[in-house]
């Protein structure tokens, strides 16, 4: 990618670029159109963004892969506008990334540094997957170096920090109990420079390509949640913005995968859909060109893109397990044994007061019949006289 | 007859008292039905259509709309802990005085392992009793702070967005939901044993508790009241009105 960029004359803009790729004006106002949309822009913004990619450079970009699995990567690839993948991936970004470059070795390492010394302060960081802390770090190593020495050496000069996925945000499958390599995600490793939480497993392509784009066209961190998502893909649970929602209001459940109310497209919420408590854009945005997203195939949302989601499990039922317990134990279980713990005690406690207050009753009965008994005496005396 | 059976009424528990009690009571009552069917809705309709029926949402409704009543009424029970009589006060919740932890250990050793039959005859509640009235509140606080934290990000209202902080210290809102649900669990144990042991009090010492949250009246012998008096537990300590603090009557 490097070798292929200092092909390119220097100081090229977006649009110069797309142009050159035989992309017509058309087309580059339309894409600007779409992910303006995308992320939420008024109609002046999408002005805005059309002017940024006119004017604005390449960003350069360092995309680190640590503990993952490449989908947020392969996710981004299948975004349906070919302009993203083309402009904003194939040109503008990557100056370094282990899985897409040309370079390899000792070649790939040097295009690394020199990012780093060429742009300091200016690019951006992207980081796919978690980083390993247990032993050392030795658990993700790259050219020699654990993935924390490579995320601290690059977060130093970086501009701004992308956390894509899971994996980067909260250290998704890696990071479930027991997490043996301790897992951690990157605001954990981290700190001092903007970090933006792109969640999801993967995240949207259109999510990705819309936070790129805003970052390109703003010059900003986007608005963000208060777990550092961007506001304008996370706001909103997949439950608000779901098509089966309606049938939630109205009390019509999935009882079972193969039953007849699941043909009739009910609402997933008894067989485990975690809508309910996901922030995510899968209802409006949807997948793979908006075609579908989970729900709407007939399966409930995992929660994909909250905090641990490996460890709310499980995922075909309504009530999780319940944290800190060993054994398997959801809230209804344990409330059980503990108010059966509370019967037998209150059962055991009523028979004790019962002996106690027959004593005392005993005491009481003993006393009049004692006193009962001087009457009685009294009055035969006085019959005597 | 017998002078160790010489009853003097006395009024304890005033009309917001009872009123907080009761309201109280229904609001939890509810929140734990409504609560209960949110999380485990039960399959009544099997066929239909969306449009004809909100059930559930009604549900909901009537979980969020009673919230805010658990909420309003433990507020005006707070205000009243100051503004009401001395069985009602602020001051009895923690037992922070040595005769009010002499009496936490001696209600224990009476009513809980029954190794002692020195009854321990408070006016209002006893340290224990009062003790676990705070731990409920702190519970309440916990579901009102978990519950509008989870109503918080669909909520247009103020109140709500007092609470958008809470989910970031749990992780995610899921987590935020177990444990909100788990609270009401906590509700389920404590008022199973409140309503028994309201049954043992009153069963055992036959001072009138059970009707004392009705009424407000109490029944005692005057001789136990004296005692309490002179003990000054139940109520305002004796020392501390004496060292100044506000006298009550």
């Amino acid at each position: 990618m490097s070798l292929e960029l200092e092909t390119l004359p220097k100081e090229q803009t977006i649009y110069d670029q797309v142009i050159a790729r035989g992309v017509s004006r058309r087309e580059f106002l339309g894409f600007c159109a779409w992910i303006g949309a995308c992320i939420g822009v008024q109609g002046a913004g999408v002005d805005q963004v059309v002017k940024a990619l006119e004017t604005k450079k390449r960003i350069p970009v360092i995309w680190l892969h640590f503990q993952e699995c490449t989908c947020c990567s392969e996710s981004f690839l299948r975004s349906s506008h070919p302009i993203v993948a083309d402009i904003l991936l194939d040109k503008i970004s990557l100056d370094y990334t282990e899985t897409l470059m040309a370079a390899s070795g000792h070649q790939a390492e040097q295009a690394l540094q020199d990012t780093i010394a060429k742009y300091k302060g200016e690019y951006l960081l992207c980081i796919e997957g978690s980083v390993p802390l247990a032993e050392d770090g030795v658990y993700c190593c790259i050219g020699g170096k654990s993935a924390k020495g490579i995320a601290e050496e690059c977060a130093e000069h970086a501009k701004a920090i992308i956390a894509w996925g899971n994996c980067a945000c909260s250290g998704c499958v890696q990071a479930a109990k027991p997490n043996p390599t301790q897992a951690t995600p990157i605001k954990k490793v981290i700190a001092g420079k903007p970090i933006i939480n792109v969640q999801g497993c993967p995240p949207i392509a259109e999510v990705m390509a819309g936070v790129l784009v805003h970052l390109l066209a703003f010059d900003a961190i986007p608005e963000l949640d208060n777990l550092g998502r961007p506001k304008a893909f996370y706001s909103r649970r997949v439950h608000d913005t779901c098509y089966r929602r309606p049938n939630f209001d109205a009390g019509l459940f999935v009882e079972s995968f193969d039953d007849e109310n699941a043909r009739k497209g009910y609402c997933l919420y008894k067989v485990g859909c975690k809508g309910p408590t996901t922030y995510n854009s899968c209802g409006t945005i949807r997948w793979n060109g908006g075609v579908s997203f989970p729900i709407q195939s007939g399966h409930p949302c995992i929660g994909c893109s909250e905090e641990n989601f490996w460890d709310k499990g499980p995922f075909y039922e309504r009530l999780p397990d319940f944290p800190g317990f060993g054994v398997e134990a959801t809230a209804d279980t344990l409330g059980k044994v503990a108010l059966g713990a509370a019967a037998v005690g209150v059962a055991a406690h009523a028979v004790m007061t019962n002996f106690r207050k027959r004593n005392e009753i005993g005491e009481q009965t003993g006393e009049n019949a004692e006193r009962a008994e001087k009457a009685d005496t009294a009055v035969t005396d006085d019959h005597s006289i | 007859m017998n002078a160790s059976h010489d009853y003097q009424r006395v009024y304890v528990w005033q009309q917001p008292v009872r009123w907080f009690h009761w309201i109280n009571a229904l609001a939890i009552i509810t929140l734990g039905v409504t609560g209960w069917l949110i999380t485990h809705p039960p399959a009544l309709m099997n066929s239909g259509e969306a449009w004809t029926s909100f059930w559930f949402g009604k549900v909901r409704f009537v979980h969020f709309a009673s919230g805010y009543v658990l909420l309003a009424n433990f507020l005006v029970r707070i205000y009243w802990s100051f503004a009401g009589n001395k069985y009602a006060s602020w001051r009895n919740f923690l037992p922070l005085t040595k005769a009010q932890v002499r009496e936490v250990w001696q209600v224990l050793k009476v009513d809980i392992m029954q190794s002692s039959d020195k009854a321990v005859h408070a006016l209002g509640h006893n340290a224990v009793a009062y003790f676990t009235y705070a731990a409920t509140g702190l519970l309440t606080v916990f579901q009102v702070v978990t519950g509008f934290a989870l109503m918080a990000p669909t909520s247009q209202s103020w109140i709500p967005r007092l609470f958008t902080w809470v989910t970031p210290l749990f992780g995610s809102e899921g987590s935020v939901r177990t444990f909100h649900y788990a609270g009401m669990w906590l509700f389920v144990i404590f008022t199973f044993i409140h309503v028994y042991l309201v049954f043992y009090h009153d069963y055992v010492e036959g001072h009138g508790v059970m009707s004392s949250i009705i009424g407000g009246w109490k029944f005692m012998e005057k001789h136990k009241i004296a005692a309490q008096e002179a003990t000054g537990i139940s109520g305002l300590p004796t020392k501390s009105r004496k060292a100044g603090s506000r006298p009550k009557a």
